[in-house]
């Protein structure tokens, strides 16, 4: 009975844990083939990623920095991915959400900070979420791909974020110095998230990422709606036929996503921009979808492949600025990571079928 | 009299840089066609077009020829072809995922390559137009249609080309058959999964022809970051609009590369409406027309499935 017990944990170990290692090992030994065609030392390179990112008070406060909308970004792409929708308007939705709060956050500046700040993040989700609502609308309903409908939102969310911020929302001291330097005016203080060590950028976002996942979990796996969104993800001419509102939860689950991406967009405005400018998204729409399948679409899971994939921004940064290796490397390592985790699903589910079957033989 | 004649001119440069610019689409589109015809999607298509783009413009700028750059780009394709069948044909891979992974990865290369290699902007000279003797002499349709480069002509040539191909050959046939019913193909003897390796293969290579386009195309060719701009992503969209036929693909392109070319000369007679709207303008539209068109169409059967033989 135990050596059973030992060798299914040893089987989930396998797939849950090695087989994405596995992964990224291939990946970074890919991208550093191209560090080496950048003339840098990869393993020189690989361990001051490490050192910097986990090392130093520096480090490691950036790394949680850009955890954080990773982590939210990915919570949501777990809801989305489970219910069946490839959602690739992370930023779309971060950019709408980020706009909204600032909106807010702006027009609203004598309020006390117990209810402007909730306010202000609220307003960020419901901005994502209407931006997610469309194409799940649009899927569910008029059957226009999402991954197409999600892309092309994205690039719509980024004129329109130009066209604010050159326009109606452009500081009025840049128009009055007559720089022009596309960014809004900053936020009234009561609508920051409050900074944890002074001198860093570090401040109170995490936690709210961290719940935010741990509330998803619970939705997904708790709750009777998150059990419909995963049934209608994983077959949903069966969920028809078993009575779920198939189109109803397709749509939900992509406010939710969008949602979640538009608090991250908040996030970022009330934790360390104070203002609304261009770049607010800066890819973690993108990287939050590697995060989260790296994390195997779980929503706990995506914690430390945020953590991950957080200090490997910090670290290619960091090279960028001493060793000059160009940033879209982060992009090429991210690719790779996403290619080999999903080419090698298959020795995952290969190992399942086995374990199955071995089950039965014992049963027989 | 003269304003007449000036207005005629407008039009004619309109529609015949409308026809320059759906090339890159034409290309993409029918080879995504022919990836999904066979039941693969390959979202890498945005990647694969700014990884074309960059080597055929390094290429030729290294060597002054740019019928090396295509020569290159080809073998790169068939690369990349080999091994986004091997990621979603033989590993069996979830296919939306695996092309978001290759268009990061095509993107990333590109824009890494670029930094390294030449890290500034420069230009070197791409194809020259080839005027089509007799035919270019036509009025109107001489300028609009036989005055081009010939990678134009290949991308318009394809659309009959590929129709045939898909309609009147057994090869057409395996890969329609391939990506309806799979199983009933495999029955027949026919190879699922070469039928897939090769359309796989050939949309990649028509994805990075087209990035080749954007560069070495061009009478003066030069190379930016994310020199595709989304129209990988449009060229998948086009598939859906054109109903995965040829000559649909053909009418989606030129709708779509003349509000383009409508697009670009509002901005250069520099009116009033700021420039974010012309650029979001064919986004709009694209999602506008996949609403009111995408009820009605149905793709292949078998779509997005990876293939496996049902155990008995």
């Amino acid at each position: 009975m135990t050596r059973v017990l030992k060798k299914e944990l040893f089987n989930s170990l396998v797939i849950n844990l090695f087989v994405p290692l596995g992964a990224v090992a291939l990946a970074l030994l890919i991208g550093a083939i191209f560090l080496k065609f950048s003339n840098v030392n990869p393993f020189d390179a690989y361990k001051s990623i490490f050192f910097e990112s986990f090392g130093t008070r520096y480090g490691i406060t950036e790394t949680i920095v850009k955890a954080t909308p990773l982590i939210l970004v990915g919570s949501g792409i777990c809801i989305a991915f489970r219910s069946g929708n490839i959602n690739i308007g992370g930023e779309g939705q971060m950019i709408v959400g980020a706009i909204l709060s600032t909106v807010v956050a702006l027009n609203l500046p004598g309020f006390p900070k117990y209810f402007l700040l909730p306010l202000v993040l609220i307003s960020g989700f419901l901005g994502g979420g209407i931006y997610g609502f469309i194409p799940g609308f649009l899927k569910s309903y008029l059957n226009v791909n999402e991954i197409l409908s999600t892309v092309m939102l994205n690039a719509i969310a980024l004129q329109i974020l130009y066209l604010l911020l050159r326009g109606p929302l452009m500081d009025p001291k840049e128009i009055a110095y007559g720089t022009g330097y596309p960014q809004s005016a900053r936020i009234t203080e009561s609508s920051w998230l409050s900074k944890l060590i002074p001198g860093t950028r570090l401040h109170a976002g995490i936690f709210i990422a961290l719940i935010t996942a741990v509330i998803v979990y619970l939705l997904l796996w708790k709750t009777t709606i998150g059990y419909r969104m995963r049934a209608v993800g994983k077959n949903p001419v069966a969920s028809r036929y078993g009575g779920i509102n198939v189109k109803v939860y397709l749509t939900l689950s992509m406010f939710l996503a969008g949602g979640l991406a538009g608090l991250a967009g908040a996030v970022e405005v009330c934790g360390i921009h104070h203002r609304l400018m261009d770049g607010i998204s800066a890819g973690y729409g993108f990287s939050g979808i590697v995060a989260a399948l790296f994390g195997r679409l779980h929503p706990i899971g995506n914690i430390p492949a945020s953590f991950f994939f957080g200090a490997l921004l910090v670290g290619v940064n960091m090279l960028q600025r001493s060793v000059n290796v160009p940033g879209s490397i982060v992009y090429v390592i991210e690719g790779l990571v996403v290619i080999f985790v999903v080419g090698t699903e298959i020795i995952s589910r290969k190992i399942l079928a086995k374990k199955v079957s071995t089950t039965i033989e014992k049963v027989e | 009299m003269i304003g007449e004649f000036s207005k005629s001119g407008v039009i004619i440069g309109l529609l015949s840089s409308g026809v320059r610019l759906s090339t890159p689409f034409l290309l993409a589109s029918i080879g995504e066609m022919f990836s999904q015809r066979s039941g693969v999607y390959n979202l890498g298509v945005e990647g694969i077009m700014n990884l074309g783009a960059f080597i055929s413009f390094f290429i030729a700028l290294k060597t002054s020829n740019p019928y090396f750059g295509i020569f290159v780009t080809i073998l790169i394709g068939l690369v990349m072809g080999l091994v986004t069948a091997f990621i979603n044909v033989t590993m069996k891979a979830e296919q939306g995922i695996s092309g978001i992974g290759i268009y990061f990865f095509g993107y990333g290369l590109s824009g890494l390559l670029f930094r390294l290699t030449l890290g500034s902007i420069v230009t070197t000279s791409g194809f020259e137009p080839l005027s089509i003797p007799i035919l270019s002499k036509l009025p109107f349709i001489g300028e609009v249609f036989f005055n081009q480069n010939w990678m134009v002509y290949l991308a318009l040539l394809l659309v009959p080309i590929s129709y045939i191909i898909l309609f009147r050959t057994t090869f057409g046939l395996k890969v329609r058959a391939v990506g309806e019913n799979p199983h009933a193909a495999d029955t027949l003897g026919v190879s699922v999964a070469k039928i897939r390796y090769i359309c796989i293969v050939i949309g990649v290579v028509l994805a990075a022809l087209a990035g080749s386009f954007l560069t070495i195309g061009q009478i003066e060719a030069t190379f930016v970051d994310n020199i595709a701009a989304g129209r990988g992503f449009i060229a998948i969209a086009l598939v859906y609009f054109g109903r995965w036929r040829p000559s649909g693909i053909l009418w989606g392109s030129f709708l779509f590369s003349f509000i383009d070319a409508l697009q670009l000369r509002i901005q250069v007679l520099g009116t009033k409406i700021p420039y974010e709207y012309a650029v979001m303008t064919p986004y709009v539209i694209t999602i506008l027309v996949l609403s009111f068109l995408a009820g009605r169409a149905k793709g292949p059967s078998a779509l997005g499935k990876p293939f496996e033989r049902e155990s008995t």
